[in-house]
């Protein structure tokens, strides 16, 4: 059993019981997200019609890889807490809105998984 | 005291019943492109696989942007990400406390969607200029 007060317990978390951890991750996703996506539009437009095997010598580069995987963790979490909002806003009733935020999460995680073998498939290719 | 009785409470006015206005169009933008570029996203994900896949599959994503469809949904794509991360700014700057005043906000709402706009059409005139 636990030896804190009440007030101990519940002071610094609110009623989601996460405190303000939500909007802090929100905004430091969003943060790190300014540099890379500067990254990302560089990397979009010098693979404007190129061949595969141009795409595949980019990604030979390690920073080229790891700048790719870094942008991809920190969008896709960033999207995820942006969609976890909105589904807490829009979607009503316990079961409906627990399961779009379990697609939410399934989704971001799977698009994560699908592009980050990709960059490491293309990245260690011989 | 605690009953778990659903009671149809009054609601809160929504949306429909304010006036339309800029600051407010624009956070509702905010939030639609964050949605789209969400669904955006598996675009990406999806060149990205058919490089790592095969030429045949490569080939075939390339084709699909260089269609002017696929390149309508890249520039919806490119505004959608510069209007959004423009809007993120914004909220940086409310985060730390300064621009609440009125005309500020209307200014900076102002900026953002000026500067989604050009930075959309430079990206794009940029994009065009490494290609050819």
């Amino acid at each position: 059993m636990s030896m804190k007060t009440p007030l101990k317990i519940v002071r610094g978390l609110g009623s989601a019981k996460s405190g303000t951890e939500h909007f802090w991750q929100q905004r430091l996703t969003a943060l790190a997200n300014l540099p890379l996506l500067v990254f990302f539009t560089w990397f979009i437009i010098t693979h404007i019609g190129t061949s595969r095997a141009d795409v595949i010598t980019s990604l030979k580069n390690p920073l080229i890889a790891i700048a790719l995987l870094l942008t991809l963790a920190s969008v896709f979490w960033h999207m995820r807490l942006g969609m976890q909002v909105v589904i807490e806003d829009y979607v009503h009733g316990h079961g409906r809105k627990l399961l779009a935020l379990l697609f939410n999460t399934a989704f971001v995680i799977v698009m994560f998984a699908l592009s980050a073998y990709a960059v490491l498939k293309m990245s260690f290719a011989i | 005291m605690a009953e778990n009785k659903i009671v149809a409470r009054p609601l809160s006015p929504h949306l429909q019943i304010y006036k339309p206005m800029f600051t407010m169009m624009m956070s509702i933008t905010h939030r639609l492109t964050g949605v789209a570029l969400f669904f955006g996203s598996v675009f990406f994900v999806w060149w990205l696989t058919a490089a790592a896949h095969s030429d045949a599959w490569f080939n075939l994503v390339q084709g699909f942007f260089y269609h002017w469809f696929g390149r309508l949904i890249l520039f919806g794509f490119t505004w959608a990400l510069i209007h959004h991360a423009l809007g993120g700014i914004r909220h940086f700057i409310w985060d730390v406390g300064k621009g609440f005043e009125l005309k500020t906000v209307e200014l900076m709402a102002k900026l953002n969607l000026a500067g989604s706009i050009i930075f959309t059409i430079l990206l794009w005139v940029l994009a065009y200029g490494v290609k050819s």
